[in-house]
């Protein structure tokens, strides 16, 4: 895309070819009223407000595309009309109840009704019943709604749920009047209006969605409101904490809304957690997971004191990536000086992998991040099971298929109905656990460039094709000649006579040929479908941009070091961009800042983990941590990007940083050590008050700084193991969360029910003797837990999952490193 | 909007004239002298004096307070109220938080819930009488006449922190049985002609 000049109202604005007028007006600071549209969606053209005039003709901002040298002018006297009448309708049997909103002033109708000053009403309509709908975690008014269906489309085009739809509202017509009294944009708008309210796609009153609550987030209005947030606190009264996540390596924007917790108690307390909507989107977790902090603790000095201690006579730190990059910097220093054993094996994995990626890849770090995933065409995912691991990723993927006119194809063995229900367009290939080898060897195969990718892996994946003969049905045109007797009037005589004429005509034929294809035994071994090759083809019509998405289960992999030099060589030989899914929050940082060990030693401190002393952000240790909504910090996210992030709620015990300060550093607070973060890695010398954390208005993420990918030298060895043949097969158990869990903190939280156990999908359990709710013990080579069965409608397939969310559960004894396993169930 | 009116910073144009007063003395010998001149000029007297002549006249118009008290007029600011509403007896407030948005001491507070009718409602409301300084824009911004100011100014307390809260301000519900509830007619209070200024919005009905 190039570069190009329009002129709206005067000013030249530099802007891409292609883009739309209204984002183009926004990237410079010009205002053109607009409700139903959200950046990175597809334009819903449901309110019409944009309306603009462009080279004289009119058209909508949200939708018409720049051209080069376009006037546009954003204002004229029929479009002023237009607004007036558009924003007349809009405030049309509009509840004036404003004072019990739960948008408390924070809502686009009453802007823009002020905006154009609509001070007298031309229209009516009569109402019909619209009484209110509880959905569970959300609330749906309809009577507060104005149909912008911002709400569908961004469950549409980002989500990816499909949850909501419009319905038919019922009632009157309009009076037929209007149509020629009113302005044509402003009828037709109604009239559409007039006919619709928002409705649950499955038809009940019950949403069963992913639960992720960004269509309450983006509603203009208070029709939508999440339902522990009702009534109770007015938006003004809320102090916006600018904040990171803190629940998984996405690192999304967030900012805690917090005010004091009631009359008696003056504390903070985190009311909600609202997102710069149009250009992050946010999961349930980070959403409506926010209580999680560390409340109660205190500066209790014999723990802090035996903390000391226990610091001293300890060898070993094993600790959890759910830690800012600071405490891993401070966990470092600790362990330069005092010779500490780091131990976080879930960073180690990730550690490692990327030093066997760097070795081909030539970098520190992989190519691409999830931004980009937005904007590609075609996308592959290998070893994650995306929709929990990381939501991000399956919104990436999502908004690439719906608005990018993307296709994806998807490697796990767990079936996955989140992910097929993206569209038509996404393709799934149920594997058996181990074979992810398979798969990276399948995309090379597909997409690698034969020409440059080293000779033996040609061959190696040569050796996989051979010709076979079909027969393939076929139909085909035919032109049949044929002598037709008409009847004509013959125009010398008048008298109709009959004659013949030649007629040719295609006709539909249907053949039997034999056609020799290329069988690839890749598929065969992977267990594809018999279509995969044609519809893959289909799929791959004009894509240009392709990435790559790996996640978790490569790391813990068994041939990990192979999977690692697959992934490289897949970036470095085909057109693919590369994103690592981290593990956990901040796994990237850890893995970067830290060395870490692999054996525990004699006495070890647990920070958030077990240990001879713990210390815990979650309130259950030896000695009170801050979790962290409670303190400053950094975090590495996907993006490879270093996000700050604030403390929403005071913390009154010790930190680690005081821990250190004993035991001779010296920094006032932790974020003193901000600017020391290794540049060797990428990092880079910056103080943390001068971290920035916000969008600009042309989407620009203007938050912390992206990380350097530094150089490392690679070696010319580009050799890689062939695939093993070993798959598991019979019962097997997945390690995973269900959607909106992913640590300790997210189960502590008050908002996210999940029930911990053990989750089967509702066809194996329809298959299987087990029910809901039955005591059944699993069984593994390494260990055996007994628990609960719960019913997952987010899986199918025969896979039984283990969530990790709950340290009672212990779901770790089951598993060796990878995260599948054989296991025998047996009902208690 | 002509700014003239505060661009003009001449006070003594407009009535104003500057008081003659004494400069303070800065160093020891000056304020040596004006502790003389004070100790020994007898102003105390000056005071005692207006006393004894007005008591040697008989004319005194003081009211025995506390047996006696002034009327108070219906406008005048004293410890809020919270009204009913005529038809049904209940609350008028629902909790909108424009009071506790607009109180520029910063005294009202407010929890509210939604109740079992789906309803908004105000779980707790206390106002500091101490921080309050009875400015009366909490009666002016409320939508619903709900919190008025009352007549009750006797709310001197042990200590600077003095709260009220709901119940205590909220009309007995025997005075509204007696339908006696006073409306206030002080800010916020509805002005004469409203119906006439209001233009209705046309309803298909």
């Amino acid at each position: 895309m190039s570069k190009i000049t329009i002129n709206i109202d005067g000013t030249e604005v530099q802007t891409q070819e292609g883009e739309y007028l209204l984002n183009a007006a926004r990237a410079n600071d010009i205002f053109i009223p607009a409700i139903c549209y959200l950046t990175r969606c597809s334009p819903t053209l449901a309110c019409r407000i944009c309306l603009v005039e462009a080279d004289g003709k009119q058209v909508y901002a949200c939708n018409a595309k720049a051209k080069d040298g376009m006037n546009i002018t954003t204002s004229t006297e029929t479009i002023e009309k237009e607004r007036r009448a558009i924003m007349e309708v809009y405030d049309v049997n509009h509840p004036l109840q404003c004072g019990v909103c739960d948008q408390s002033g924070e809502c686009e109708l009453q802007n823009y009704t002020l905006e154009i000053g609509v001070d007298t009403q031309s229209y009516t309509v009569k109402d019909v019943d619209r009484s209110s709908h509880d959905w569970g975690h959300l609330h749906y008014d309809p009577g507060l709604c104005i149909v912008c269906e911002r709400c569908v489309t961004t469950c549409k085009d980002m989500i990816g749920d499909t949850s909501l739809k419009t319905i038919p509202r019922g009632g009157d017509a309009l009076n037929a009047d209007y149509k020629a009294e009113m302005p044509k944009d402003a009828y037709a708008m109604w009239n559409k209006l007039n006919k619709s309210v928002i409705g649950l796609t499955n038809g009940t009153d019950v949403l069963d969605c992913t639960s992720c609550g960004e269509c309450a987030a983006v509603c203009p209005v208070g029709a939508l409101v999440d339902t522990q947030f009702m009534y109770k606190s007015n938006a003004w009264e809320l102090k916006q904490v600018p904040a990171t996540c803190g629940h998984c390596s996405a690192g999304c924007q967030i900012s805690y809304d917090v005010k004091h917790a009631s009359i008696e108690n003056p504390e903070d307390k985190i009311y909600r957690v609202m997102n710069e909507w149009n250009y992050v989107s946010l999961c349930g977790a980070g959403r409506y997971g926010f209580d999680y902090q560390n409340a109660n603790a205190t500066k209790d000095e014999a723990a802090f004191n035996a903390a000391v201690e226990a610091f001293k006579k300890a060898d070993t730190i094993c600790f959890t990536s759910t830690i800012t990059n600071e405490e891993a910097y401070l966990l470092q220093a600790m362990k330069e000086k005092f010779g500490y054993k780091l131990v976080n094996n879930e960073a180690k994995a990730l550690q490692t992998f990327l030093k066997d990626y760097s070795e081909i890849s030539g970098t520190k770090l992989y190519g691409s991040d999830l931004e980009r995933v937005h904007t590609t065409n075609f996308i592959v995912s290998v070893g994650s099971a995306l929709k929990t691991d990381n939501p991000n990723a399956r919104y990436a993927l999502n908004n690439s298929i719906t608005v990018s006119k993307g296709a994806g194809l998807y490697f796990h063995p767990v079936k996955d109905p989140i992910i097929e229900g993206l569209g038509k367009s996404i393709m799934t290939v149920e594997h058996a656990p181990l074979q992810e080898e398979t798969a990276l060897y399948l995309v090379l195969d597909l997409f690698g460039d034969k020409e440059k990718l080293p000779k033996d892996i040609v061959e190696y994946l040569a050796s996989f094709h051979s010709e076979k003969t079909i027969t393939v049905e076929e139909t085909i045109k035919e032109k049949v000649v044929e002598i037709v007797k008409e009847m004509k009037v013959n125009e010398e005589t008048g008298e109709e006579e009959e004659i013949e004429v030649e007629k040719s005509k295609m006709v539909p034929k249907k053949v039997s040929k034999e056609v020799v294809v290329d069988d690839n035994k890749l598929l065969e071994i992977l267990g594809t479908d018999a279509k995969f090759m044609e519809t893959l083809e289909k799929n791959l019509k004009k894509k240009e941009t392709f990435a790559l998405m790996v996640g978790p289960d490569l790391y813990t992999h068994p041939s990990s070091k192979n999977l690692a030099r697959l992934v490289a060589l897949v970036e470095k030989y085909s057109k693919f961009e590369l994103v690592m899914i981290p593990t956990l929050t901040n796994s990237l940082g850890v893995s970067l800042i830290c060395e870490l060990d692999d054996a525990k030693g004699n006495y070890s401190i647990g920070y958030n983990t077990d240990g001879d002393f713990v210390l815990s952000g979650l309130g259950d240790g030896d000695l009170d941590m801050p979790a962290i909504n409670q303190q400053e910090g950094t975090l590495t996210s996907v993006n490879k990007r270093v996000n700050p992030t604030n403390a929403a709620i005071s913390y009154n015990g010790y930190e680690l940083n005081d821990i250190a300060n004993a035991l001779g550093f010296d920094a006032t607070n932790v974020i003193d050590y901000t600017v020391k973060l290794p540049t060797s890695v990428g990092f880079i010398e910056e103080e943390f008050d001068n971290l920035p954390n916000h969008y600009e208005n042309d989407g620009t993420e203007v938050r912390g700084y992206v990380l350097k990918n530094v150089a490392v030298d690679a070696s010319d060895d580009e050799s890689v193991e062939k695939f093993s043949e070993d798959k598991l097969e019979g019962c097997i158990i997945y390690s995973a969360n269900p959607v909106r869990q992913f640590t300790d903190f997210t189960y502590k939280t008050t908002n996210l029910d999940e029930v911990s156990g053990i989750y089967m999908s509702e066809e194996y359990l329809s298959k299987t003797e087990y029910n809901e709710g039955d005591t059944v013990t699993i069984t593994t080579a390494n260990g055996e837990l007994t628990a609960n069965v719960v019913s997952d409608n987010k899986i199918a397939g025969d896979i039984v999952i283990l969530p990790t969310f709950d340290k009672k559960l212990n779901s770790e004894v089951l598993f060796n490193d990878y995260r599948f396993s054989t296991a025998s169930i047996k009902k208690v | 909007m002509k700014m003239e009116q505060f661009n003009d910073r001449n006070v003594a144009d407009n009535g104003y004239f500057l008081v003659d007063i004494e400069d303070y003395p800065t160093d020891s010998w000056g304020k040596f002298k004006r502790v003389v001149k004070r100790s020994f000029k007898g102003e105390l007297f000056v005071g005692l004096w207006v006393v004894m002549r007005e008591m040697l006249r008989f004319d005194i118009h003081t009211v025995k307070y506390p047996q006696e008290k002034m009327p108070i007029g219906p406008r005048y600011r004293a410890v809020h109220e919270m009204k009913r509403l005529w038809e049904s007896d209940t609350e008028r407030c629902i909790g909108c938080g424009l009071c506790e948005k607009i109180c520029i001491s910063d005294c009202i507070r407010m929890d509210t819930k939604i109740d079992e009718n789906s309803r908004k409602e105000v779980s707790e409301y206390t106002i500091n009488l101490g921080r309050c300084i009875f400015c009366g824009y909490c009666a002016e911004v409320c939508p619903e006449l709900a919190i008025t100011h009352g007549g009750e100014y006797e709310n001197a307390s042990e200590q600077r922190e003095h709260f009220v809260d709901y119940d205590y301000m909220l009309t007995p519900i025997d005075t509204m049985k007696a339908k006696a509830q006073k409306e206030f007619e002080g800010f916020g209070a509805i002005t004469p002609h409203e119906d006439e200024r209001v233009k209705k919005t046309p309803l298909s009905y």
